[in-house]
């Protein structure tokens, strides 16, 4: 991924447009409460999706369900055509292939940023370990955290942290890469830093689902909008017409109370 | 006084005997805690039955009763001729092993689920995840309680003086059954007991002060 950063050019040569996570009829309950209700959702390769809505609209766990770290009550999921396996060691080596970046960060505590980016590819991709730090001194690098690669994660702010975060992600060579509210534990003024490291790569033609409040970056960065309240996915539309013409009275509303004052 | 020095040899080879016995079965009950703790909250029933069937048995029975189990009836049925040294290193052992292993699972505990989630997220299993991820950050909770369970132990192990094993309380019994006066004994066992005890919380506090630099 780091290395052969593929333009983005949807329909170009390679049969670049299939589909990448297939959700089918999917649903989960905690308790009493269904937070999934019957969701229908195809991310193709290469495609940028924004989740939205309400807070307990169930997007994060759409979200989670997507690397079983959230189990589903039926329906299915496949990535990349294989359906979600068992908890295992089958499931392991996919999750491998499916980033995940949180909104609390998660940086390893008892771990060096570097050794926070090396990890996964010496324990899980077997890397060699030179190998291993040349590319997370490059990935680190690209997210602007490179001279930080040897303090602890509690020593950096939390818009770094975050970058290395998406960095350790990155650092798997993910299929897909999936962001979980990434920036809303962070300062408003370090927002940006981490949302320029995502444009920077839908850009590079990353395939990317990401639950966010930043109005912004779904405007500028999505290829489609998914809106979802009361644990159903409500619209899903392209930015520009899901913005300026929501086509449910439920978007409209969440619209209307989050984009005037 | 005259005890002390008169029967040095014998104290000398009771204390070791009680800081070999202690030094074994801490050894034996910390790998097998952090292994049943690993049990306990593993993602397959079976281990985790396992696990809760190991610390209940073990945690609930006296441990003189383990005492009687491992010199009665492990010789007898399974391995005729083991060393009293090493059937009280199990019984001390194993027994012991449930509190690590509760007091280990509590600092599996207090380290944030999310670091468990991100490491599982990039693919690492789930003995992965605990060992590389987990158990680092859950040590530095586990030391006090581990401290004073060693405690315990070294005191515990007292029981083995009972069943033919030369340490401390084996030798007090000696002494104190060839009619040496019993306080001047007894004091002399506890301050040996107490060089044990005070040296094992002096090396877990160092042990938690050198761990909490790390990070």
């Amino acid at each position: 991924m780091s290395e052969v950063s593929v333009t983005k050019d949807p329909g170009g040569p390679a049969p670049a447009v299939d589909d990448l996570v297939v959700l089918t009829g999917v649903n989960k309950h905690f308790g009493a409460l269904h937070v999934l209700q019957d969701i229908d959702l195809t991310i193709k390769r290469g495609e940028v999706v924004v989740v939205i809505g309400p807070s307990g609209s169930g997007k994060s766990t759409l979200c989670r369900t997507i690397n079983r770290l959230e189990t589903v009550d039926s329906g299915s999921i496949t990535i990349d055509g294989k359906p979600l396996p068992q908890e295992g060691r089958e499931l392991a080596r996919l999750r491998a292939d499916v980033g995940m970046v949180f909104q609390s960060f998660n940086l390893f505590a008892h771990k060096t940023v570097l050794e926070n980016v090396t990890l996964g590819q010496l324990k899980v991709r077997k890397a060699d370990k030179k190998a291993a730090e040349q590319k997370a001194r490059a990935l680190l690098d690209r997210v602007g955290v490179g001279t930080q690669a040897d303090k602890y994660p509690a020593q950096l702010s939390g818009g770094q942290q975050q970058r290395v975060a998406i960095a350790r992600a990155l650092a798997m060579d993910p299929k897909v890469m999936l962001f979980d509210e990434p920036t809303s534990a962070l300062d408003p003024e370090m927002i940006n830093e981490v949302l320029e490291v995502m444009q920077q790569l839908a850009r590079d033609g990353m395939t990317m689902v990401v639950v966010t409040h930043e109005m912004g970056f779904a405007r500028s960065a999505a290829n489609r909008v998914v809106f979802m309240a009361d644990g159903r996915i409500v619209e899903e539309a392209e930015p520009t017409q899901f913005f300026n013409n929501p086509r449910s009275d439920r978007a409209k509303d969440f619209l209307s109370k989050i984009l005037h004052h | 006084m005259n005890v002390l020095l008169d029967h040095l040899p014998q104290f000398r080879d009771g204390f070791l005997g009680t800081l070999a016995l202690t030094a074994a079965s801490g050894a034996l009950a910390l790998v097998l805690g952090i292994l049943i703790a690993g049990f306990r909250v593993s993602p397959v029933p079976p281990l985790r039955a396992f696990g809760t069937a190991w610390v209940t048995l073990l945690r609930n029975t006296p441990l003189t009763l383990l005492f009687l189990i491992a010199f009665f009836i492990v010789p007898q049925i399974f391995f005729p001729g083991t060393s009293p040294f090493v059937l009280a290193t199990l019984a001390l052992g194993f027994y012991t092993s449930s509190f690590v292993c509760e007091a280990v699972r509590s600092g599996f505990n207090t380290v944030p689920l999310g670091q468990a989630e991100a490491a599982r997220s990039i693919g690492m299993t789930f003995f992965q995840t605990l060992r590389m991820i987990v158990l680092p950050q859950a040590t530095r909770t586990v030391i006090p309680p581990l401290s004073s369970i060693f405690i315990a132990l070294t005191k515990n192990s007292a029981i083995a003086g009972a069943f033919s094993n030369t340490e401390l309380f084996n030798v007090s019994k000696l002494l104190s059954d060839k009619g040496f006066a019993i306080g001047w004994i007894f004091l002399w066992i506890a301050l040996a007991y107490l060089i044990i005890t005070f040296t094992i919380s002096g090396l877990f506090r160092l042990l938690e002060r050198r761990l909490e630099v790390a990070r």
